[in-house]
């Protein structure tokens, strides 16, 4: 039997935990330490009672473990600013990272669009975009490649208690980071991204929209059995992915109207944003375990 | 009540929330025309920008006819006394466009957030500050939440370095104790050199009677728009805003004839929808919906035939927020969807 990859996450936030509570799952993979910077925070404590190592010093903190625990892999649901740093401190111990925040140093992983361009290529720094671009870039990549789409635009709608600190923070690099992806993973020829926070209480479930124009005239049979294809793929990891309204056909506009239920195992299931980039980041690290699996049975 | 000697700041809304009723279709002679002649008439602020903010061009909200960069350059150095102010919306426009909005002179950079998400603003208010731009907070949709909470998201607005906090009543929902309440807490527990502002919506034709609680609460910036042309049934008309102030005894600094003259010469004549409190508008300030959905609800209305107003009082009952104009669509289809079931 292969042993598991092990992994450091870092950052002890919404995203971090929710991650855990994922990764904790995979065959793949084992969890074994969470990085945090403050010792009171709630992520830190749960992590320990399910049997993690942890830390309040942020990665400095890991560093002197990292060769004898044997990570060679970290996720980092920090933020984008300190992102750089963390990712150079564990590079220097060969380890792997799946980036989390909207950092973008590494290309970028969208799975159901892109995740098998990814095997073999032996990336350092892997980049999952936002939540926001993990629940919108599939449907322009679906029209995509149907037919050329001159302008891909998304509005992710998230409540308030699913944005972190690090959210808000990021949120200009939310924004440009994933109309990048949009171009550069949905293929649209011009990205633009919106982020509204919604404080409702109850709070509201994650909802995108997104609209494509198309260079000529919509292929509208075309255009809904790809988009139903690219459903069925996001549903294989997230299956509370679904097409609400649409696709709208209006002259070169193509609307998708989207709620992104989550699996509820750390934040309930109203924080899709949170579910889809977390599922996205362990499928993504699932892949390049695989890779260091066969490299070490080879 | 008397107001009697006090002074305020004035600023027009015309060429940025007024982008909204005209489906952000102004051009930038049109622009350069009317903030003129508001210069000449003493208005000391104008907002020049997409209706939506910096950033705003969008399937979402609406393309403009110009980019925000070609409208600042060409009314910025028309200007002699007058400032120009932009607005930017973190989550649609970025430091990017605070950078480009700087450097096209524009003198006042104004941060929106809801009223309960001041910390994404954070980014915005400390580079308009480390820039030396007068920067404004400016807490949207303010009736949603009461004076103590609006406080603690001011603070942090001023924490991170914001001169002046805008209780802004982008519904057109509040009354005046509403207003004497916001602003009151604000202007009591901010720093004495921090600002506090008001921008009203006269969907209830409550503009002026909530400006004048502004004022009297302790506000020394007041929004309004010439005409008023703006969202929903448009803002405070800031022409007979300065009557009544002028007959009050309050120092504008602006010439009231003169500002009579844009309004009824040059800015009645160029608009292209009816900026009046109608039953969509009206609905709006009673529901309290964000002003900007009127259009986009009546064209879903019109496309999906349905009722704009039905659509306007669901869109409050979910709790929408600034910058949601992509539920309307969403939300009557919902609608249809519903109809035809029954």
């Amino acid at each position: 039997m292969t042993t598991k990859v092990k992994a450091a996450i870092i950052g002890s936030g919404n995203i971090g935990t929710d991650l855990l509570y994922k990764a904790l799952r995979s065959e793949t993979i084992e969890p074994v330490w969470m990085v945090g910077i403050d010792p009171e925070s709630e992520g830190l404590k749960r992590a320990k009672e399910l049997g993690l190592k942890t830390t309040a010093d942020g990665v400095k903190g890991m560093e002197p473990h990292i060769a004898d625990d044997k990570v060679q892999l970290a996720w980092d649901a920090t933020s984008a600013y300190v992102h750089q740093s963390n990712n150079e401190l564990v590079k220097k111990y060969g380890v792997k990272m799946v980036d989390l925040t909207p950092a973008a140093i590494g290309p970028f992983c969208v799975p159901p669009v892109n995740l098998e361009e990814m095997v073999g290529r032996d990336e350092q720094n892997v980049n999952m975009v936002t939540c926001g671009g993990q629940a919108t870039i599939p449907m322009v990549a679906a029209v995509s490649r149907v037919q050329a789409v001159e302008y891909g635009e998304i509005i992710a709608t998230v409540s308030s208690r699913s944005a972190g600190p690090g959210t808000r923070k990021n949120i200009d690099e939310f924004t440009r980071t994933t109309a990048r992806g949009v171009e550069v993973v949905g293929g649209a020829e011009r990205g633009k991204a919106i982020i509204i926070i919604n404080p409702a209480e109850p709070p509201l479930m994650m909802r995108d929209t997104i609209h494509c124009l198309t260079k000529d005239a919509p292929k509208q049979d075309e255009i809904i059995e790809s988009a139903q294809r690219m459903i069925a793929e996001v549903q294989k990891y997230v299956p509370g992915y679904r097409l609400k309204n649409g696709p709208v056909f209006d002259g070169n506009r193509v609307s998708f109207y989207m709620l992104v239920e989550g699996l509820g195992d750390f934040l309930p299931e109203y924080a899709g944003n949170l579910d889809i980039m977390t599922a996205a980041g362990l499928r993504t690290a699932e892949l390049i375990a695989e890779e260091i699996q066969r490299a070490e049975a080879a | 009540m008397n107001l009697e000697g006090k002074k305020v700041t004035l600023h027009d809304m015309s060429l940025r929330d007024g982008m909204h009723p005209q489906r952000h279709q102004l051009t930038t002679e049109q622009m350069v025309e009317v903030a003129t002649a508001l210069d000449a008439a003493g208005v000391p602020l104008i907002e020049v920008t997409h209706g939506d903010g910096l950033g705003g061009a969008s399937v979402n909200y609406g393309f403009p006819a110009a980019s925000d960069e070609e409208y600042l350059r060409a009314v910025v150095p028309k200007m002699n006394d007058a400032k120009i102010s932009a607005l930017l919306i973190p989550g649609i426009g970025t430091v990017d466009h605070l950078r480009m909005a700087h450097d096209c002179g524009v003198h006042t950079i104004r941060v929106a957030t809801h009223c309960t998400e001041a910390d994404v603003s954070e980014q915005h208010i400390v580079l308009g500050a480390k820039m030396e731009m007068d920067t404004v907070g400016f807490l949207m949709m303010a009736h949603m939440i009461p004076p103590e909470q609006l406080l603690e998201q001011a603070k942090l607005m001023q924490g991170y370095g914001a001169n002046c906090i805008y209780i802004t009543d982008s519904a057109g929902y509040m009354l005046p104790d509403h207003v004497t309440a916001r602003v009151g807490r604000l202007r009591d527990e901010l720093d004495a050199d921090v600002e506090v502002g008001f921008h009203g919506h006269h969907n209830m034709h409550m503009g002026i009677a909530n400006s004048l609680a502004a004022l009297e609460a302790g506000a020394s910036r007041v929004d309004g728009s010439v005409a008023g042309m703006g969202a929903g049934a448009g803002n405070t008309p800031l022409e007979v805003f300065v009557a009544v102030l002028h007959r009050m005894g309050v120092e504008t600094g602006v010439d009231m004839w003169k500002l009579m003259d844009v309004a009824e010469e040059i800015v009645y004549p160029l608009m292209t929808h009816k900026v009046r409190a109608d039953r969509d508008s009206l609905t709006l300030g009673y529901a309290g919906v964000y002003s900007s959905f009127l259009l986009h609800a009546k064209r879903a209305a019109d496309k999906y035939g349905l009722k704009s107003t039905d659509i306007l009082i669901e869109l409050g009952r979910m709790k929408t927020v600034g910058g949601q104009e992509d539920m309307i669509e969403d939300v009557a289809l919902d609608m249809k969807k519903a109809g035809a079931a029954e």
